[in-house]
């Protein structure tokens, strides 16, 4: 006895009317996607209301936690497929039962769509109940509330039987609500935040600010494996690294030192805008959250986003720390994000920088400089790195392991 | 040449080698240096950290590089006591573990911890039971080996973490030289604290190993300085060493999957050709590890054997030396409480994936004709 498959649902994606079959086809694509790399056996089926991952012999619990991982689904339980026979159906339900080892309650639900089988719904729970109860120890019914549920679907070709409900990730298929640049700078914050961009349905591009020599290849790097981490959820992200050394440097030195650091947003803010523009992403996602520091006030806020009508996005600006911290261990990135390397944020820093700057004096200080030409070269000079996202990835020291 | 003292050591896979002299000659800048060079040598050393951990089934973290089989042990057991003796200062091991154990344990006994060594059965297996009558309420670490240098026994290092594991106050440290690569233990199902590795039993280069300290476990490091290796193991790394290690790990595990049969046939074949001579008392138990026989030839001393078979290509071992004042005498075999004239005339075959059957048969000839040779 063995899986055959894993029933997907797909929860409040479900209720989106006429997007639907728009959800749906990009559900399946990321499934595919995501376990073709390691399980090319496996096949994706969308059959009417419903979608199934077809096993075909890969290991069920090593396919369901992939699966677990792809945002848009609900839930998900195994199924067992059986002929259409009273011993096989009881066997198959113990079996799927089983799954669970720490059920104590179950019901069991029947359906029985070929009429032409001979027993009955409300017989064929109480028989293959029954069957349960035999053969387990310390198992009772529950009708009400059961640990686990055992559906039994007797269709024309075959009978299904599936029990334990395993939760999906939740949210929506990436991709589905649209692009977003994602401003991505080495720290705890900016990949929860994508992260929970993209569990939202948006499809990311990252940006990042490099100031070599003043910030290292490290840094850079450590950024790239961030975005490596985050392209578990949507395969693959680009990430932008603009070059920002000379306008930084032209900051530090025309620029008050109460108001760089604000400049320095804005800055960032317009090269954003502007790339965003080129790729037609329409919105840019940010890792601020409310009062964490002085560019995270609400002045702050307000005088930095002056530069830009496009939406900024800023999914943790009502967020704890602590919970921010628990997404990133969650999502991996935790660990990265510590390493010591500084970026573009934590150099040229003023030692007070202004926690209440406005918009007025923000545009006046910066009217005396003209940055357009350093503004100019930043984007021009950007340059696109694709990360994808690859389990057992080939590294580029794959001749020496 | 017959090399048959694979427990001894082992020949480096030539692939071992190959990448030990280039990872040597191109990535030799310092991982904590903070330019590129450095920069993509901490790279390196990063991804080879996270290869060894896959394949051990660990989180990368929990690899902490060492020189060997003798350092990690002495910095799980050493490093355990002193870190926990506020817990507790009583340790438990067995009777016929490794010198580099052993006497970790004695040197802890010099500083006022107390040690109980349990006994062994006549082929050197430890009973659970014991363990868990042996744990008190001060213990704080339990230290068994999976498989015995001297005899290939394998211990039942599944059910000792069963119980280990129900004292969270107690580590389970497990000495695994000899286990790894012929006799499967899996970290992801074994409740193990820490695990000790070294390179050169599994046809990797001397001087290299791996400690695996489970997440949360603290130790006290035996080497303070820059801090390399989670504060665990300070001093420069040794890149080259590790990626030599991360290889012969890979290559001795795939010749495990599917070579494990025909080192185990090797064994039996050994076993019961040695069987049919009279003179030879075998005394390894009937199931061990694939790689080990300890036989004894009473009336013969076990190193003048070993000269005699060396002198036609063929290397052999004595039991590893304990006891000055009776030099040929093994401490395991004393252990196990065999008759005296058998714990004075040990001698170890140790195999591996680069033997075969005709090596066997040749070594059974020339073992003969040396006896008779002996026994004139």
């Amino acid at each position: 006895m063995k899986f055959e498959s894993i029933l997907i649902r797909y929860g409040e994606m479900a209720i989106k009317g006429k997007n639907r079959k728009y959800f749906e086809r990009k559900l399946q694509d990321h499934l595919i996607k995501k376990l073709s790399q390691q399980f090319s056996y496996t096949r994706v089926k969308k059959q009417r209301d419903r979608m199934y991952v077809v096993l075909n012999g890969e290991d069920p619990h090593q396919v369901m936690n992939e699966c677990q991982q792809v945002f848009g689904i609900h839930s998900l339980s195994f199924a067992v497929k059986v002929e259409k026979d009273e011993q096989l159906i009881k066997d198959a339900a113990l079996f799927a039962f089983k799954d669970d080892p720490d059920a104590e309650t179950f019901k069991v639900s029947s359906r029985r769509a070929d009429k032409s089988f001979q027993i009955g719904s409300q017989d064929l729970n109480y028989k293959v109940g029954g069957h349960i109860l035999a053969n387990t120890d310390g198992v009772t019914v529950d009708v009400h509330n059961p640990d686990v549920e055992i559906k039994i679907e007797v269709r024309n070709d075959a009978a299904y039987i599936t029990a334990k409900d395993y939760p999906g990730a939740g949210g929506f298929p990436v991709g589905t609500s649209g692009q977003s640049l994602l401003m991505l700078s080495g720290g705890i914050d900016s990949p929860v935040a994508g992260y929970l961009m993209m569990k939202r349905g948006v499809q990311l591009e990252a940006i990042h600010f490099h100031s070599p020599p003043f910030t290292s290849d490290r840094a850079k790097q450590k950024v790239l494996d961030l975005a490596g981490k985050l392209s578990k959820y949507c395969q693959r992200i680009n990430v932008h690294i603009v070059p920002f050394t000379d306008l930084q440097q032209k900051i530090h030195q025309q620029i008050p030192e109460g108001y760089s650091m604000t400049v320095m947003r804005r800055m960032m803010l317009r090269i954003s805008e502007r790339i965003a523009a080129e790729r037609e992403i329409l919105s840019m996602t940010t890792g601020e959250s409310l009062g964490q520091v002085a560019s995270q006030t609400m002045e702050s806020m307000n005088a930095i986003n002056e530069v830009t009508n496009f939406p900024v996005l800023r999914p943790l600006a009502a967020m704890d720390k602590l919970d921010i911290i628990d997404i990133s261990r969650k999502i991996d990135t935790y660990s990265i994000s510590t390493l010591p390397y500084e970026d573009c944020c934590t150099i040229f820093v003023p030692k007070a920088p202004k926690t209440k700057p406005t918009r007025e004096n923000a545009s006046y200080y910066e009217s005396n400089v003209d940055f357009s030409k350093e503004l100019d070269e930043a984007v021009d000079q950007t340059q696109i790195i694709e990360i994808k996202h690859e389990k057992n990835f080939d590294s580029e020291f794959e001749n020496l392991f | 040449m017959i090399y048959f003292d694979n427990s001894a050591t082992t020949r480096p896979f030539p692939e071992v080698l190959e990448v030990f002299e280039k990872v040597a000659d191109q990535y030799y800048a310092n991982p904590s240096s903070p330019h590129t060079l450095g920069a993509e040598a901490e790279r390196l050393m990063i991804q080879t950290r996270l290869k060894i951990a896959e394949q051990l089934e660990v989180n990368a973290h929990e690899i902490i590089f060492t020189s060997g089989g003798t350092e990690g042990n002495n910095l799980a057991i050493k490093g355990a006591a002193l870190e926990h003796q506020n817990r507790g200062r009583h340790l438990i091991t067995s009777s016929v573990e490794h010198p580099s154990v052993i006497e970790a344990f004695r040197g802890l006994e010099q500083l006022g911890f107390e040690v109980t060594y349990l006994d062994v059965d006549r082929y050197g297996c430890v009973d659970p039971a014991d363990v868990e009558k042996a744990i008190r309420d001060d213990t704080i670490l339990v230290s068994v080996m999976s498989v015995n240098n001297e005899l290939g026994t394998v211990q039942p290092i599944k059910e000792i973490a069963k119980i280990t594991s129900g004292y969270p106050k107690v580590y389970l440290h497990v000495d695994h030289v000899q286990g790894m690569g012929k006799v499967p233990l899996a970290m992801n199902e074994v409740p193990i604290d820490l695990l000790t590795l070294s390179g050169h039993k599994l046809h990797g280069l001397k001087g290299t190993g791996v400690l695996v300290v489970r997440d949360g476990i603290k130790l006290f490091p035996l080497f303070h300085g820059g801090g390399h290796e989670i504060n665990l193991r300070s001093g420069t790394e040794n890149l080259p060493g590790m990626v030599a290690f991360n290889k012969a790990l890979r290559l001795v595990k795939e010749k495990e999957k599917g070579r494990v049969k025909e080192l185990y046939n090797l064994r039996t074949e050994l076993i019961s050709k040695l069987k049919q001579m009279d003179e030879v008392v075998i005394n390894s138990p009937k199931k061990g590890a694939p790689h080990i026989v300890n036989i004894s030839v009473p009336g013969i001393k076990p190193e003048v054997m070993v000269h005699l078979l060396a002198e036609s290509g063929i290397y052999i071992s004595t039991k590893s030396a304990c006891s000055s004042k009776h030099p040929d005498r093994s401490a395991v075999l004393q252990a196990c409480g065999v008759e005296e004239e058998i714990m004075n005339s040990a001698l170890r075959i140790s195999l591996s994936y680069q033997n075969d059957l005709s090596e066997v048969d040749k070594f059974i000839e020339a073992f003969k004709r040396s006896i008779n040779y002996l026994k004139r």
